[in-house]
């Protein structure tokens, strides 16, 4: 017996309109691993990684995470919408960063890592400002805490939205492309964090370009296109040696 | 050259004749005839009379006109925020029975006159004599006559607050527009829920948007309350068209009356640079200056120039 996967994707379509972004994507993600997804532009891997937390609704296949369906109560054989309630409350154990990183630019920084434990979970402030503190040194920013997200740069601001993640203490973390809008100067300090975060045992699954990346931190990678699944293992075996047509013609630009 | 300005370290500031402008002294005198002229005027001209204005500005029943329009026009505003925001966030809804029935109040309230609606409050009794509570479309359990209900004081405030609601909700919709899709987003993935989003991430930074628009509404409405004169309900304008009945000095109220309208709106319009201040905190990385620091800074450009 293997324990409970943290993600399990079960044949899951997604269609906008008439579009089918997602034509049944089959993927297990273990606790504690460090999975990699890539792909070329519009194969939908932005859409799955939305459905996971629910910001998309699956319209066919299951999903699940830590063994809890996404969106959706299962009684008597038959599926229930949730309400809005609990799908927030869903979402709380799943932190995502994003391409553009989002930050609130009304909030200085700490405000911005203090938001969702204080109004979500109506946490005592001074527990999550001390906790908050804490994983504001952990991404190298104690001293711009009382900036605003404006007087930051791009790898700052992106290291911040991982602290705002983590602040809620999620057990899985997703990554959107978390370094394609940074100068390549500034990709390496966000992937540092990366990967200590990796390193103490974060579930984390990561769209991305940077193979570096994938080869060195990542347990398993999905090359994606067209809403498939084209092909899936260890990202060095992947990497260095594409099995599919499709495979090998993106990594050959990539790389 | 260039080993010259390294020698001395930094090269002299440019001391350069600056270009003649004589058009510019041109507009200056014409502009400064213009005033002396009117202020000639105001001065000489007895119709004016100043004195009888110095009488009546701090009279008793001024005042009292004053504290009405003041309390009117903020009353107004809040009923018009509240009702806006409401109103806005009903027509950005996906259900189209609730965004439909927004629309239809906008286009009502948008558009008709103001002063059609106060008039339509002030003679609703006309219309519908009593007013009842009951069973929809069955027995009444309590009836009350509708001017009690909406006496004087009430079609004011219905007729201004229902109005500015439909001018707020258009306001309040463009800032909620206004703010990147990725906020909510972010907010959405946090665990916030749609209300949560609304009043800590969207409305925050809507804000910056909704503000300029709101100082100018709020003082238009200063000025717009005066047409409650009509419900009738005394106002400032109400209670100087009662003095200038019995003077007969229609002029010299009207002057009065507008200075205080003036004095007002431009209290307003500092306390609105402050609250744009205030909501450009982050979006911008530096402040805009405060009136008092730009003046400081004017005065030692000036004293600094001086010493150069
Ligand atoms: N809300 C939406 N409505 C309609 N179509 C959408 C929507 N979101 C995404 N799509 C479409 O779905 C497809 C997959 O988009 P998705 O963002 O998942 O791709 P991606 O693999 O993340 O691409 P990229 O690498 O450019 O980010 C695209 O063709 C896109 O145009
Ligand atoms: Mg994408």
């Amino acid at each position: 017996m293997t324990a409970t996967p943290m993600v399990k994707a079960e044949l899951v379509h997604k269609w906008f309109g008439r579009l089918e972004v997602l034509q049944g994507i089959d993927l297990e993600v273990a606790p504690k691993e460090v999975f990699v997804i890539v792909g070329p532009s519009g194969s939908g891997k932005s859409t799955f990684l939305r459905c996971i937390n629910h910001l998309e609704k699956v319209d066919a296949g299951r999903l699940s995470v830590d063994g809890q369906l996404v969106g959706y109560h299962e009684r008597g054989g038959k599926l229930h919408e949730m309400r809005e309630k609990d799908v927030a409350e869903q979402r709380r154990s799943i932190g995502m960063v994003f391409q553009r990183f989002n930050l609130f630019p009304h909030m200085t920084v700490i405000e911005n890592v203090m938001e969702a434990p204080i109004t979500v979970r109506g946490e005592a402030k001074a527990v999550v400002r001390d906790r908050a503190l804490k994983l504001l040194d952990r991404v190298g920013l104690s001293d711009k805490r009382e900036n605003y997200p404006a007087q930051l740069s791009g790898g700052q601001q992106q290291r911040v939205a991982i602290a705002r993640a983590l602040a809620m203490q999620p057990k899985l973390m997703l990554f959107d492309e978390p370094t394609s809008a940074l100068d390549p100067e500034l990709v390496g300090e966000v992937l540092d964090v990366m990967r200590q975060l990796a390193d103490e045992g974060m579930t984390m699954i990561v769209v991305t370009h940077e193979m570096g990346f994938a080869r060195e931190v990542g347990d398993a990678l999905v090359f994606m296109d067209g809403g498939v699944v084209v092909e899936a293992g260890d990202p060095r075996d992947v990497l260095t040696n594409p099995q599919h047509a499709r495979t090998k013609a993106f990594l050959s630009k990539v790389l | 050259m260039t080993s010259d300005i390294t020698a001395q370290g930094r090269p002299e500031a440019i001391r350069a004749v600056p270009v003649r402008r004589p058009g510019r002294w041109i507009a200056v005198a014409g502009v400064a005839v213009v005033a002396a002229m009117l202020l000639n005027m105001f001065l000489t001209q007895p119709n004016f009379n100043w004195s009888e204005q110095g009488k009546y500005a701090f009279n008793a029943s001024v005042l009292e006109g004053i504290r009405t329009t003041l309390w009117l026009t903020a009353a107004a505003m809040a009923i018009g925020l509240a009702l806006g925001v409401i109103i806005a966030i009903m027509r950005l809804s996906t259900n189209p029975i609730v965004s439909g029935a927004a629309w239809l109040y906008v286009w009502i309230f948008r558009g008709t006159p103001v002063l059609v609606q106060l008039l339509f409050w002030a003679n609703i009794g006309a219309l519908l004599p009593t007013i009842g509570i009951g069973v929809p479309f069955g027995p009444e359990f309590l009836t009350y006559k509708t001017f009690d209900l909406v006496p004087s004081v009430m079609a004011a405030l219905l007729g201004l607050g229902l109005n500015e609601g439909a001018y707020m909700s258009e306001i309040v919709r463009a800032g909620i527009l206004s703010v990147d899709e990725g906020q909510g987003e972010a907010a959405t993935a946090l665990g916030l829920t749609q209300m949560q989003t609304l009043r800590r991430i969207v409305l925050p930074q809507a804000m910056r948007v909704i503000v300029p628009p709101f100082g100018n509404e709020t003082i238009s409405m200063l000025k717009t309350t005066s047409l409650v004169a009509y419900v009738p309900f005394y106002e400032l304008l109400f209670n100087v068209q009662n003095i200038y009945t019995r003077t007969y000095q229609v002029m010299p109220m009207l002057i009065m009356a507008s200075l205080w309208y003036l004095f007002m709106s431009s209290i307003l319009t500092v306390g609105q640079y402050y609250i744009e201040r205030h909501y450009a905190k982050g979006a911008t990385r530096n402040l805009p200056p405060t009136p008092v620091q730009k003046l400081r800074r004017v005065l030692s450009n000036l004293s600094g120039r001086r010493l150069a």
